[in-house]
């Protein structure tokens, strides 16, 4: 077993809120697409330096985008943030403004009707940034935890492999975070059909059990409206049997810890442990898709604390995310040879028999470390920064879903 | 516990487990050992397919990942292929399958 004796002395960005990142970056957030532009044009002028694009497209309020874009512009790797307002549109600019300025972090709203146009808007912008990076170069560092990290899974770009290689490793990186207390969060429950009872039976209360199944069932439900049929039993030419072993390949992500908490967008961990994201949006389907891509899960698990996603991808998924560094672990052997400098960490090695999962799985957990240290991901060293972000509704999570 | 080097065909993904995965193809004659115990593969078996990884009861729990998967319909003898002829879902859950296929046993 990995010893944290030898972990390496890890030195975080400490917030005003007692949390603290592993990065520091300056992020410039578009309101709505109308100011999309000009704030990609300010991240461009800022090539190799911490600047990241994220944004929201809509013109109608909508509360969860509210809270997401708050959770990422105070999330502990953010060290202040640039916001994008065309003028018009129905994003609460002020009260976003107000709740970074409360933690301290330096903020600026650049409206661009205000302003006098795209030119000056950006001009305006670009020397913001310019300040705010030298500001946040004096915010004070403080040694990190591993028990203070908290680490989002996805997988994506899936394939035969990712079930059998990638995932079960993933699965036992969390374990030993857990076991160093981090918090660990793990999600996808429309690919867990099946599994609600295996699942329950791990929650700490028989409360939270219920929660944890009622979760999978809102699920498929809701892909189901979505005329979703990816439930069905199938694909036992793959050597799949049932639907549980279909849905443990997602699931076995989440390792043998216990599950200590249900939790929804926006929701930080306060204790160590492994949380199930609820990412499906309650009641009627209004919006469309749950999430219309990885991204927009990897959004969700950022918006939660997460400093570093684990993803793991067998055909080969290439993406990064603004904010947290995105390590990735490839599956299958031959995607790996193909697509090596965008991966991490090579899981095929378990299918070559050339590795055990655990060894995998020790990998996958020092990889984490690194990444923590401040070593750059292959995602993230390439200039990878996706971010999406779209319309949802939620219903805050209940007493039971966080016991402890 | 045995290494895991000895087999040259067959994954074991978690320690729970009563299945082993095939990742290289299985042809009906290819000899390997399992638990330290020669075995011989009575038929060919596909990349990603399972095979027993010892004697399994009827009615006995499958663990893949160490997670059950489902269980035997049949007495399953160490090394042989498990599919749908002798493993079925213990899942009952009628809201995600059409009425036909409610109750699948």
């Amino acid at each position: 077993m990995f010893s944290s004796n030898n972990s390496p002395k890890l030195q975080g960005f400490l917030r005003s809120d007692g949390r603290k990142g592993i990065r520091n970056c300056i992020v410039v957030a578009y309101l709505v697409e109308c100011a999309h532009h000009v704030a990609r044009e300010i991240v461009d002028s800022f090539k190799g330096q911490p600047v990241h694009l994220i944004g929201f497209g809509g013109c109608y309020p909508n509360a969860y985008a509210d809270r997401m874009m708050t959770k990422l512009c105070t999330h502990p790797n953010v060290g202040g943030a640039l916001l994008l307002s065309l003028g018009c549109e129905s994003f609460n600019r002020h009260r976003l403004a107000e709740e970074i300025a409360k933690t301290g972090r330096p903020v600026s709203t650049v409206v661009i009707q205000q302003t006098g146009g795209t030119r000056k808007s950006i001009d305006g912008g670009a020397a913001w940034v310019e300040q705010a990076l030298k500001q946040i170069a004096e915010v004070p560092r403080a040694p990190l935890g591993v028990d203070e990290l908290v680490v989002g899974t996805v997988c994506g770009g899936s394939d035969a492999t990712s079930g059998i290689s990638a995932n079960p490793a993933v699965g036992r990186a969390f374990d030993m975070l857990v076991k160093q207390g981090a918090s660990t969060i793990f999600e996808e429950t429309g690919e867990m059909i099946g599994l609600e009872d295996v699942m329950s039976a791990r929650a700490v209360t028989p409360e939270l059990g219920h929660e944890l199944k009622a979760s999978v069932e809102k699920a498929a439900y809701y892909y189901k409206q979505m005329g979703h049929a990816s439930f069905a039993p199938g694909n036992a030419e793959g050597g799949l049997t049932t639907i549980e072993e279909k849905s443990i390949g997602a699931y076995c992500k989440s390792g043998d810890s216990p599950i200590s908490g249900l939790i929804k967008p926006g929701d930080v961990p306060r204790n160590g442990g492994l949380y199930l994201l609820d990412v499906v949006p309650d009641g009627e389907p209004k919006f469309g898709f749950p999430n219309i891509n990885d991204n927009a899960e990897i959004a969700e698990l950022i918006a939660c604390g997460s400093h570093v996603i684990l993803f793991t991808t067998g055909r080969g998924s290439v993406v990064g995310s603004a904010i947290s560094p995105v390590i990735k672990i490839c599956a299958n052997p031959e995607t790996y040879e193909r697509m090596s400098d965008d991966m991490d960490v090579n899981a095929g090695k378990i299918l070559r028999l050339e590795a055990s999962v655990d060894e995998v799985g020790e990998e996958i957990y020092k990889k984490v470390l690194e990444v923590a240290s401040g070593t750059q991901s292959c995602s993230e060293s390439l200039g990878h920064q996706e971010f999406v972000l779209t319309y949802k509704s939620f219903e805050p999570i209940g007493p039971a879903c966080l016991p402890m | 516990m045995q290494a895991e080097g000895q087999l040259r065909k067959l994954l074991r993904i978690h320690r729970d487990d009563n299945v082993l995965i095939v990742v290289s193809p299985v042809r009906a004659g290819d000899r390997d050992l399992m638990d330290g115990r020669e075995i011989v593969f009575t038929q060919n078996i596909a990349i990603g397919h399972k095979v027993a990884a010892r004697d399994i009861k009827t009615g006995e729990k499958v663990y893949k990942c160490g997670v059950p998967i489902g269980s035997a319909k049949e007495p399953i003898p160490a090394g042989a292929h498990m599919h749908l002829h002798n493993l079925k879902s213990d899942y009952i859950a009628t809201y995600t399958l059409d009425k036909d296929h409610v109750f699948v046993k």
